[in-house]
Formats: structure tokens, C-alpha cells, sequence
């Protein structure tokens, strides 16, 4: 019997691919309505990590490029849990993210923004998840930056995050932004998603109770993946 | 009133921005910083099967080539095992044989390739066989939320006219969207069009 299906995307909590407030999504969206299909092993599987794939400081951004000392910025603790939509913990999965340093740079030779590079600060981390679905980043606060979109547009500070999941079907990319950052309410990126909710539930709260004094202050951010079907009766779809 | 469902909603995708190499292939954005970057090694060195290499674009609504894009594999060893335990042969999956992998566009032509070994069969639901194929996820600046598709074989004509999802596109001439070109043995060529005429069938796995 082929493993239970995942729980069908509520594609009305995601951004459409057309949405043209974003500009650079208009001729990069498809026009045609996706082909949804039956989930086999090809959608219930997906790849699996191990500790030996990591290095000690893949999650300590601020340690993992460090040359000739800390880098420059606001220094956080970015951390949560891993959930699907059943509420259960995603033991094991790779999170991993990428960001500008505290001045909006990326360390990317495709970035020609103004503000300096930092010497110290690579802009990336990876971590599995613990058995409860646990993960935590240390790094230090992105700052905004700007971007063609409109003339004057300006990114909120933001972290890119990438999850497997158990399956690849659980596989996402999402941006996490900062509680209170003005910039969240006209970005055209985070408002190509039509639900407010879901908006808010990118925004990660400060955690003063995960703060360690005098060192760094913290950010939760929990995220949640597609659940799974608990009963495993099969299908029967017309035709088959 | 019924009772109150507590399912959680799923976190909102998000583009996965210019800047992607960062986080997921730094060596590409011009800097060493993890000991061994994840995805460059699809099958190992040890899997039996046919080795391939396949090379293509994504190409965007205007009939540009997309520079900036990351295309994430995942597949079946060449026996048609997944290398996850819920696969109920994973105990025979392919020594060194992970299946996935991910790949990034050359940054001024946005030609993409990888290597990897020709997948077998999978076996599907309702017994249906479902023809060797690769799992393709694509994200990119301007997309909103990542793009599955499949790449399949044109020398599996017979399986290919019964897999289940091949056959579930309704408009057939659109089927070809999402089966590569054989360039020589064991090399394939697999444009995928986000937009327009030949737009590729995406799919909601």
C-alpha cells in the first residue's frame, strides 16, 4: 500500500505565480492552471539528512565567516519549531536560510547595493531539526535594503527559509520578517500573499524569554508544513 | 455550531529571491563557507544504471532565458527505489544513492546541468506503473511559490503512454512539454517555458 497523501495545498494562503505588484512575476508565472495528481512515492518520499552532512557552525552565522572578528549588527537568535498542519512535530529536516548583513548587503556578486559588505558575515546557515522539531540560528538582525520594483522600493529586513519536510511535497521557501518593521505593510513581495493572516504568521515575534543577557536578543518563528492524512483507506478515483 | 477544526495553516511561500545561491549554493555566489555544500551529487558514485547528464533553460514569458533560477531534482534509483524509508524497498536502494540534488543556471547564458543515473520505474497507486521520471522543483526571483514538474524519457514511449500523469493532461499536445529530448546516449536536453506558447504543465503534487 502506498504511504497516506499529504494533505492538499490551501493554495489560497500562498501567492498566486501572476502577481503583478511583484513585477518580475509577470513573465515568470504560469498562465495554465496546474495539473493536480494523485501523490505516489515520488511525492511522499523525499530526501533524508544526517549530522555528518553539517559542519559545528553551519547554524552561528555569526561565527561561520568569521575572519577578523564578529560581524557588525544587531545580534538575534533566530528559533522555532517545525510543525505540519496536524500540529506534530517535523523531527530531522534540513532548514536552511540566507540574508543580508545588518546594513541590507548580500554577499553576492549579483548585489550592487551601496552598503558595504562586512568582512565577517557570509549571510547563510543550515541546521536540522531536533527530535521535536526544534531549530535555532544565531546570527545578527538584516537590515532593509532597496530593490527596482517601483522607483522607491525598499525590502523589509527579512531571512529567506528554506524546509524540506518529511516529503518533498512538504518542500517551501519562505521569507521570515521582523515584529514591527514598518517596511512589512507596503512591500510588494510579502503583499503578493492575498491573506492577512498569513501574513502575519511571517512575522516573527520578539522573544525576549529566549534573549541571553547581555549577549543577543531572539526571534521565534515556528512554521508550519503541509500535514498528512492520519487514516490510510485508498483511494479509488474514477477511471482506475 | 460544530466543533472547531484545529488544523494549522500552512507558512505562506514566499519567493526565493535574486540572491538564493547564498543560502543554497554559496560556491556560486562567489564564496566558500560550508566544508561540503548539500545537492551537487545526486547519485553517488557507486549506483548502478545509466549515467545521464541533462542540460536545458527555463525560459521565461517574453522568450528570455531565466539567469537566476535553482532547480531542485528528486528521484528514484535506477531499480525505481527512493532513498527514504517509506519506500518499501529502501533497504535495496542503491548504494550511495541519495536522489536528490540541486543545480543552478550558468550566470550569463542560464543554461543549467547535472549528472545523475536514468530512474527506473516506480511502481504507483491502483498498480499503475508510473514511466521513469525526474522530479523537478524550480524557484527563482518573480516566482511566487516553487514550481513542480516532471522531466520524462522519449525512448520509454511504451510507459510513457500509460503513466498516470502523462495521461492525466488532458490537452495531449501539451504531454510533450514534459519529455526530454535525447541529444546522444545518455545525454538529454529539457527546456522548461514558464509562460506562453509550449508553456511546460506544472503540477499540485
Amino acid at each position: 500500500m502506498t504511504p497516506a497523501e499529504y494533505f492538499q495545498r490551501d493554495r489560497s494562503l500562498h501567492p498566486p505565480a501572476y502577481a503583478p505588484g511583484y513585477k518580475t512575476s509577470v513573465s515568470r508565472s504560469p498562465r495554465q492552471a496546474l495539473l493536480s495528481i494523485e501523490q505516489g512515492y515520488s511525492e511522499v518520499t523525499g530526501p533524508v539528512f544526517g549530522h555528518a552532512d553539517f559542519g559545528p557552525l553551519d547554524n552561528d552565522l555569526i561565527k561561520n565567516y568569521a575572519h577578523s572578528g564578529d560581524p557588525i549588527g544587531e545580534r538575534i537568535i533566530v528559533h522555532g519549531r517545525v510543525v505540519d498542519e496536524n500540529g506534530r512535530p517535523v523531527p530531522r529536516t534540513l532548514v536552511e536560510i540566507w540574508q543580508a548583513n545588518a546594513s541590507g548587503r548580500y554577499r553576492h556578486k549579483k548585489d550592487t547595493y551601496l552598503a558595504p559588505i562586512d568582512p565577517n558575515f557570509g549571510g547563510c546557515g543550515r541546521t536540522l531539526t531536533d527530535e521535536n522539531g526544534y531549530y535555532y540560528f544565531r546570527t545578527v538582525k538584516p537590515g532593509a535594503y532597496p530593490w527596482r520594483n517601483y522607483v522607491n522600493s525598499w525590502r523589509p529586513a527579512h531571512i529567506h527559509v528554506s524546509v524540506f519536510g518529511s516529503s518533498f511535497s512538504q518542500r517551501l521557501i519562505t521569507q521570515m520578517y521582523f515584529e514591527g518593521d514598518p517596511l512589512i505593510r507596503t512591500c510588494p513581495i510579502v503583499n503578493t500573499i492575498p491573506d492577512k493572516a498569513a501574513i502575519d504568521r511571517l512575522i516573527a515575534a520578539l522573544d525576549v524569554n529566549a534573549a541571553i543577557p547581555f549577549d543577543c536578543l531572539a526571534y521565534k518563528f515556528d512554521i508550519v508544513l503541509r500535514g498528512r492524512r492520519s487514516t490510510l483507506f485508498e483511494n479509488r478515483l474514477a477511471g482506475n | 455550531m460544530p466543533q472547531t477544526l484545529d488544523y494549522l495553516k500552512e507558512t505562506a511561500s514566499q519567493t526565493a529571491g535574486p540572491y538564493v545561491h547564498i543560502g543554497l549554493a554559496p560556491g556560486a555566489a562567489g564564496f566558500k563557507l560550508y566544508e561540503t555544500e548539500l545537492g551537487w551529487d545526486i547519485a553517488g558514485a557507486e549506483a548502478p544504471g545509466e549515467r545521464i547528464h541533462v542540460e536545458g533553460l527555463v525560459i521565461d514569458g517574453t522568450g528570455a532565458p531565466v539567469k537566476d533560477v535553482l532547480i531542485e531534482v528528486w528521484q528514484a534509483d535506477s531499480l525505481g527505489i527512493h532513498a527514504h524509508p517509506e519506500d518499501p524497498r529502501f533497504a535495496e536502494v542503491s548504494p550511495g544513492f541519495r536522489g536528490w540534488g540541486r543545480v543552478i543556471t550558468d550566470f550569463a547564458t542560464g543554461l543549467w546541468g547535472f549528472d545523475t543515473v536514468k530512474p527506473g520505474p516506480v511502481p504507483g497507486r491502483s498498480g499503475r506503473v508510473q514511466a521513469p521520471h525526474l522530479n523537478l522543483w524550480i524557484v527563482a526571483r518573480g516566482i511566487n511559490i516553487g514550481l513542480a514538474t516532471r522531466m520524462y524519457f522519449p525512448e520509454e514511449a511504451d510507459l510513457n503512454a500509460s503513466d498516470p500523469v502523462l495521461t492525466l493532461i488532458e490537452q495531449e499536445q501539451r504531454r510533450s512539454t514534459l519529455v526530454a529530448t535525447r541529444e546522444a546516449p545518455g545525454r538529454y536536453r529539457f527546456d522548461i517555458r514558464l509562460q506562453g506558447d509550449g508553456e511546460t504543465v506544472f503540477l499540485d503534487v
